[in-house]
């Protein structure tokens, strides 16, 4: 890693951007003869909002899916905290601070909303099997400092109001806000967000991209997004990987992306002749 | 009172402890169906199995005697010690999990994501290996279980119910024990899968996978957690019958009392696997006193198949189980 990587700097906004938490370098994923995704390096800066976009099946979700160890790539390294990171199982991959949501939403319909976020802080809990039982000593403190901060976070995203509702029952975008709440209440260092906005109206939209920014103001969290509606996006985020076909043809703040005649080419269509 | 009335509240009382012992198997039906999705058919064998490694090791036998003695040419019986009760139920505990984690290790780490099916078959594979591992191991005589525990007739009801109606009620001392740790056991259960943070994940794993692993949660912990808990259930399960009817292989037959025991009350459904099985116990010993002498007796044997059979057709989810709802 050069120095450049450890700058930091403040944007436009007045965040400021840290150095370098999680790298990718030269990542191969094929499934059978597929290559999903092709020599793919970028890097994702502490603090930063960090976007992936493409075309349909362009690899981001792969990519999403490497980061947060749901698939292992066959060539390639992946940094975090400057470190090499060994092949992993997922459920290694979110103990370290990496929480993630899903494009297809992934909750425990059968729980409440509260349960659902609970579960993610289950790692932060240490006390032994018979104190949580007998809810006793450390297993009670642990309880309510959980409860504290999952309360925070329940307030934060405005859903005091379905806090123990089964989630099974609820809409769509709130389902997604659902999701974001448990993937916040884990403290990530970094936080997926697998097409964050797929599938909601407009007004959704605007909520869900307020909650984003806040998120990365308020806690300062890392954020890497995966998103294919451009206009979104641009306005979202610090930097853009823009993906076409498992490789990456373009990397840049907004304004860079914008005007790269590959990306323009992917999204409009190019005549091959 | 009428004589019939009486006789026939012995009778109701009789069912209900009976359904205790039926509600035991089917609660370790109910866990491992919940946490992973999979329709156990080995629990019953699970049960015999425990009842056997206990007297095993209490009795101090030598673990594939008649094995090694064809192979060697010994006369080997026993290591000649006593071991304990108390002792020797930790131990077969001990055993209980290490079978969870070989169960898991060797057979569902690698199907996992097969169709329900597959998982079934396995366990119906499982069910006959353990069987002929349990014989092999310990060998296929009836054997006496006495953990201390207190049998035959209660004394106190008898003489309470003598005083109140003339007649005293047979409750055997076995049932009312059977009846209080099957209590405590759901109790113990219910704080577990609610309030700690290990029964929070089994249910996050048994709602959903990817979301389950997505926050830190090892698949492969909680389900070697679940079986053994399974495996705990099935070992209570094998004291109360071995102690009751003696250790003896038809006890995995209990196993099949217990399906439509679910059948009744959900198999997702832990309230369910105790209700079913009160209602099984009861109704068949009522049926059993009512109708079964104008039928020429036996009706125990079916009645509770029959039984489930109507629920199958009015409410196929069982009594307490989650509402199937297909969406197309």
């Amino acid at each position: 890693m050069n120095d450049m990587n450890h700058d930091s700097y403040v944007t436009a906004d007045g965040r400021t951007i840290g150095g370098v938490v999680m790298e990718m370098k030269n990542i191969t994923l094929r499934f059978g003869g597929v290559v999903a995704i092709q020599d793919i390096s970028f890097d994702i800066r502490q603090g930063e909002i960090r976007a992936i976009i493409g075309p349909n099946g362009a690899g981001k979700s792969s990519m999403l899916n490497v980061i947060s160890g749901f698939y292992n790539p066959q060539e390639g390294d992946v940094f975090y905290h400057g470190k090499k990171r060994k092949p992993m199982r997922p459920y290694q991959v979110a103990r370290q601070g990496i929480a993630r949501t899903f494009q297809n939403i992934a909750l425990f319909e059968g729980m409440s909303v509260l349960d659902n976020i609970m579960t993610g802080r289950l790692h932060q809990m240490k006390a032994g099997l018979f104190s949580q039982a007998l809810w006793a000593g450390r297993a009670n403190r642990e309880e309510v400092e959980n409860r504290e901060a999952v309360e925070k976070i329940i307030d934060f995203l405005e859903i005091q109001s379905i806090r123990k509702t089964p989630v099974g029952r609820l809409p769509y975008g709130l389902k997604k806000r659902v999701e974001l709440a448990r993937a916040l209440a884990a403290e990530p260092s970094i936080l997926l967000l697998d097409e964050p906005m797929a599938g909601m109206n407009v007004e959704e939209k605007e909520d869900m991209s307020r909650f984003i920014l806040d998120v990365n103001d308020e806690f300062g969290t890392t954020i890497a997004l995966i998103e294919h509606d451009m206009g979104v996006v641009m306005d979202l985020s610090d930097r853009v990987v823009v993906m076409d076909y498992g490789k990456k043809i373009g990397d840049g703040t907004p304004d860079d992306v914008r005007n790269n005649q590959a990306v323009i080419d992917a999204y409009l269509g190019v005549a091959h002749d | 009172m009428p004589e019939q009335l009486i006789f026939g509240m012995e009778v109701f009382l009789n069912g209900l402890m009976a359904g205790v012992l039926y509600a035991l198997v089917a609660l370790g039906f109910v866990l491992i169906y919940k946490a992973s999705g999979i329709f156990n058919y080995a629990q019953g064998v699970m049960a015999l199995f425990s009842a056997l490694t206990l007297v095993g090791i209490m009795e101090g036998q030598v673990p594939f005697g008649h094995l090694i003695n064809a192979i060697f040419g010994t006369e080997i019986h026993g290591f000649g010690w006593h071991v304990p009760a108390f002792a020797a139920i930790l131990l077969t505990m001990g055993v209980m999990i290490l079978l969870a984690v070989i169960v898991q290790k060797c057979v569902f780490r690698h199907l996992v994501g097969q169709e329900p099916i597959i998982l079934f078959m396995a366990t119906i594979g499982l069910a006959y290996f353990l069987e002929g591992v349990g014989d092999i191991m310990w060998g296929s005589e009836i054997k006496k279980l006495d953990v201390g525990l207190p049998q035959g007739i209660n004394t106190l009801i008898d003489e309470t119910t003598f005083g109140w109606f003339g007649y005293g009620f047979f409750i055997d001392n076995l049932d009312i024990v059977a009846t209080v740790i099957a209590a405590l056991l759901v109790t113990a259960l219910v704080i577990f899968a609610q309030y700690t943070k290990q029964g929070r994940a089994m249910r996050a794993v048994a709602d959903d996978h990817q979301a389950a692993l997505s926050v830190g949660i090892s698949l492969n912990f909680v389900w070697v957690m679940v079986w053994s808990v399974a495996g705990f259930v099935a070992l209570v399960a094998g004291i109360m019958w071995g102690t009751k009817s003696g250790v003896q292989f038809s006890l995995s037959l209990i196993a099949l009392k217990a399906l439509p025991v679910l059948m009744l009350g959900g198999f997702t459904s832990i309230p369910g696997a105790i209700v079913g099985g009160l209602i099984i116990g009861v109704g068949e010993k009522l049926f059993e006193f009512a109708i079964g002498p104008m039928v020429g007796g036996a009706t125990e044997n079916w009645f509770a198949y029959v039984l489930a059979l109507i629920f199958l057709v009015f409410r196929p989810q069982g009594l307490f189980g989650e509402k199937i709802i297909e969406r197309v």
